[in-house]
């Protein structure tokens, strides 16, 4: 059942680096972190990759396999042709700082601005109640594993550095999605998504729900239902003669 | 002398799982600066594989449930070798913990009135594990992940602008401690460490760690572990002078995934026979109820109609023994797969495909769907899943004190969660391990706080030559020349743990085990390392296999000087439970000349009275010396 793959890795660091063609054992029901791991163990000791749980659950070996966002974890080796020469590349989104290994402090940073949850004051500990199909929406975002392959993908951020500033990503959109959708959460976020967000910059081309390895569906769920909200907020006629009347900032 | 980054904070926890993650609230909000290490990304911690659920006596779905309820559930769990005082504060405690995490942002699944559902786990008498689907872990992280982030915002708030402040709450994420500092008196001083991205160096001055590093299951070939449970915060505990606690209890998870062999080990949750799937032979049958030990006939059912009744109806049937605590289902399954009755990659059968509609299994079990199916090629809503035994979790820990978390031997030093030892006793039920995150980790970060506020602003202090020391420990890998690959040590490592101090054990393998480990010592001295300090996963490897091996002695030491067999330790040999064991601890410490492990015997303490009072005498029997019956008050009779 084993046969002898072959493989491109990319290795190098922030400054240069190239693809690095290696063969390696391959054996049934493997995927490609394995074959990492392998080559870590037996060609290229010092060879970067982050890894935790290797079951799809901690988001961490994110890479670009065959040029598509994938978790290594994730992808069995039976999907490839055994002729076929895999090639394994860092996330092209963030600065490489090692191999496989990106510089991903962006997605931190981007979490620490959204407003976090905002509780109800009247309630205390204990006494929250809320229904099944009220947090079913918000769960859905709650699986989220932070791989950042949808930040990966989305062409906003991808091939326009610049835009990194003013856009939190489908990652970061979506948590706020999620928390405008949380049952007893007491802040407007409406504003937040659009001002400080950049929700305005994505134009729901949906790669972000095509490479989500939970499935979430992210667009549609979670980023038009946003820009609905945020319409809605913005140009709703009773509102725009409320802000009139009581001179409220929009 | 080489270039080290230096800080300076009240309190630094070492670990950002559940336990780490807690602590570092609680300690933020008793008004200190605190720092929080973390071996891989912020959020990556290996509590986000739990899947299950959180352990709380809430009573939401069945109000019969209260703390004395979980109390007693737990002590069973762990065959009575438990730290009761823990176990009683960890049942009175978790709801209030769980509750706690609904105001910092965390979405349970619901019951019809709205509260926290709760679901059925092994050996838990009612409903009592709060979850979300199949995925409690990644809940309890992300939220308290996201409760880290909230407090560094109200900093900033308070300090007047936008954003997040670091100042009083930084987490140094992919940071590794090789090293505890004390100081001339013995107390924490700092710690030592480095950068795994850079390789560079980071000296820490502390007056009080919390150790909230987890598990050793890296120390075992086939586990539900990541590479992060290599053991280190056990291996810092002892080289800085404390003791460990009954090592020889090591927990294998019943059901891990056992085909392809790349996944070998992966978590099957609990939460799947839980919501009604059962375990069966080749033969289709449902082994577990020949597997129903006497301790536990009272509460579980002999037949399968009273086992599939009980799902419904719960206060007029016995449980379904799929249920039966960890440890009995673990070595009912290798008893079923060494008699030739196993499934054709070495496990057994779990079939929740003939039991749930295919849109409930879905619904209830999705991450466990997509996990067979994604690597297994198995579709578990319409085909049986194959499971088999895996090394999932330590019992045994570091010494602490019940209400504060402070270590046995060391001033400064705390430790909490999968770390610590003594909660489970010999074995711990699903589900008691969030919750046993949650009561520790706050009471460690409560514990380090009033330490550091006892010192009244004295802190002990560190001296270069302690840093240039560990500087030159960890760099000894890459001065040797050829010496030996790290990750062949390890594999070998992993092969004699599970070989031979695994889930079955034997004196002379066990003994063959520690002859072999004083072998791998040498060999582990030995490592040496290629490449350059950036990033380099063979480094990494070599300085956590030092942790791995000062652990795994001490389980081996530890599991051939208890004759007995009860829960996380079978002994082939002394296959009974023995009264006379239950007395007492085994616990381990470093050696004088620093090489090795002694373990003693030390009694345990006798539990409180009114504690006891929450047992009959009947089940006390199977558990206590003639003696101690004859010492027991007589309300108990």
């Amino acid at each position: 059942m084993s046969y002898t793959g072959r493989f491109r890795v990319w290795r190098g660091d922030a400054e240069k680096g190239d693809l690095v063609d290696y063969d390696v054992e391959v054996n049934e029901g493997e995927v490609v972190l394995d074959i990492i791991h392998r080559l870590q163990a037996t060609q290229a000791g010092d060879l970067a990759v982050r890894w935790n749980c290797k079951a799809g659950k901690c988001g961490s070996c994110s890479a670009e396999i065959n040029g598509r966002p994938r978790l290594m974890c994730m992808t069995r080796m039976s999907t490839f042709a055994q002729d076929e020469v895999v090639t394994v590349t860092p996330m092209r989104t963030f600065p490489v700082m090692k191999d496989l290994v990106t510089d991903v402090s962006y997605n931190y940073v981007k979490a620490q601005q959204v407003p976090a949850f905002a509780p109800p004051a009247n309630l205390k500990p204990g006494e929250y109640r809320m229904a099944q199909a009220d947090v079913e929406r918000s769960q859905e975002f709650r699986k989220c594993i932070e791989c950042f392959l949808c930040q990966d993908v989305c062409h906003v951020i991808r091939d326009h550095e610049d835009n990194k500033t003013a856009y939190a990503g489908p990652r970061f959109l979506m948590r706020t999605a999620e928390l405008d959708m949380h049952p007893l959460d007491t802040l407007d976020r409406k504003h937040a998504a659009q001002e400080e967000f950049g929700l305005g910059m994505c134009n729901i081309t949906k790669c972000c729900t095509e490479v989500c390895p939970e499935h979430i569906k992210i667009t549609d769920n979670a980023l038009i239902p946003l820009k609905e909200r945020v319409v809605d907020r913005r140009y709703d006629p009773l509102v725009w003669l409320g802000n009139k009347i009581l001179r409220r900032d929009a | 002398m080489t270039e080290v980054e230096k800080h300076s904070y009240d309190v630094l926890i070492i670990g950002a799982g559940g336990s780490g993650l807690r602590a570092a609230i609680a300690a933020h909000e008793a008004g200190l600066r605190v720092a929080v290490i973390c071996k891989s990304l912020f959020g990556k911690a290996h509590t986000v594989m739990a899947e299950g659920g959180v352990a709380a006596a809430m009573g939401n779905a069945n109000a019969n449930d209260n703390w004395q309820v979980h109390f007693r559930d737990t002590m069973r769990g762990g065959k009575f070798l438990n730290n009761w005082r823990m176990a009683e504060l960890h049942a009175k405690e978790s709801p209030d913990r769980v509750w706690e995490l609904e105001t910092y942002g965390a979405l349970f699944d619901r019951t019809k009135d709205g509260r926290i559902s709760q679901r059925n786990f092994g050996g838990h008498e009612y409903p009592r594990l709060a979850h979300v689907g199949d995925r409690t872990g990644l809940e309890l992280i992300r939220t308290m992940q996201q409760k880290i982030v909230s407090l560094q915002q109200d900093d900033a708030k308070q300090n007047g602008y936008p954003g997040a402040d670091e100042g009083r709450l930084r987490v140094f994420a992919e940071c590794t401690i090789t090293e505890l500092l004390k100081d001339a008196d013995g107390r924490i001083a700092g710690a030592f460490g480095y950068r795994r991205e850079s390789g560079s160096f980071l000296a820490f001055k502390a007056p009080a760690v919390v150790l909230a590093t987890g598990g050793i299951g890296k120390s075992f070939k086939v586990t539900s572990n990541s590479w992060e449970c290599t053991g280190d915060g056990m291996a810092l505990a002892l080289r800085a002078g404390s003791s460990l606690l009954n090592m020889e209890f090591v927990q294998f998870h019943p059901t891990g995934m056992v085909w392809p062999p790349s996944v070998k080990g992966i978590l099957v949750t609990e939460g799947v026979r839980g919501d009604g799937g059962v375990l069966k032979n080749s033969d289709g049958k449902r082994f577990m109820f020949d597997y129903v030990p006497d301790v536990f006939r009272a509460q579980y059912a002999d037949n399968e109609a009273e086992a599939d009744a009980w799902y419904r109806d719960p206060d007029h049937n016995k449980r379904t023994p799929d249920l039966l605590p960890r440890d009995e289902v673990a070595r009912a399954i290798n008893s079923e797969v060494k008699a030739g009755r196993g499934s054709p990659h070495g496990g057994v059968f779990l079939d929740i495909a003939s039991r749930l509609p295919r849109e409930e299994i879905l619904r209830r079990l999705p991450s466990m769907t997509h996990q067979f199916k994604e690597l297994a090629d198995v579709d578990i809503t319409s085909e049986p899943m194959e499971v088999g035994p895996t090394c999932h979790y330590v019992m045994g820990g570091i010494e602490v004190d019940a209400d504060t978390a402070a270590a046995t031997g060391v001033p400064g030093l705390f430790a909490s969660g999968e770390v610590a030892g003594g909660m489970h006793g010999s074995n711990r039920l699903g589900g008691n391990s969030l919750s046993d995150l949650l009561v520790f980790g706050r009471r460690s970060g409560e514990g380090a706080a009033a330490y550091v506020k006892s010192l009244g602003g004295t802190y002990p202090v560190i001296t270069d030559a302690q840093i240039e020391e560990c500087v030159s420990d960890v760099l000894t890998p890459f001065e040797r020349e050829d010496g030996e690959n790290a990750y062949e040590v390890h594999q070998e490592l992993q092969q004699v743990m599970n070989d031979l101090v695994g889930i079955i054990r034997k004196a002379d393998e066990v003994q063959d085990a520690i002859e072999r480990l004083e072998k791998l010592k040498e060999r582990v001295a030995n490592v040496a390392v290629a490449g350059g300090f950036d990033f380099n996963p063979g480094w990494h490897v070599s300085l956590d296999l030092r942790n791995m091996m000062l652990v795994c002695e001490c389980i081996a030491k530890a599991a051939l000087m208890r004759e007995e067999s009860r829960g996380g330790h079978t002994r082939d040999d002394f296959p009974q439970m023995s009264a006379r064991w239950r007395k007492v601890n085994l616990v381990c410490t470093l050696n004088s000349s620093r090489t090795g492990i002694d373990v003693v015997e030390q009694p345990m303490p006798p539990m409180r009275p009114d504690l006891l009072a929450l047992f009959g005498r009947e089940e006390l029997k199977k558990y206590f010396t003639d003696e101690e019956l004859a010492d027991l008050p007589e309300e108990s009779s």
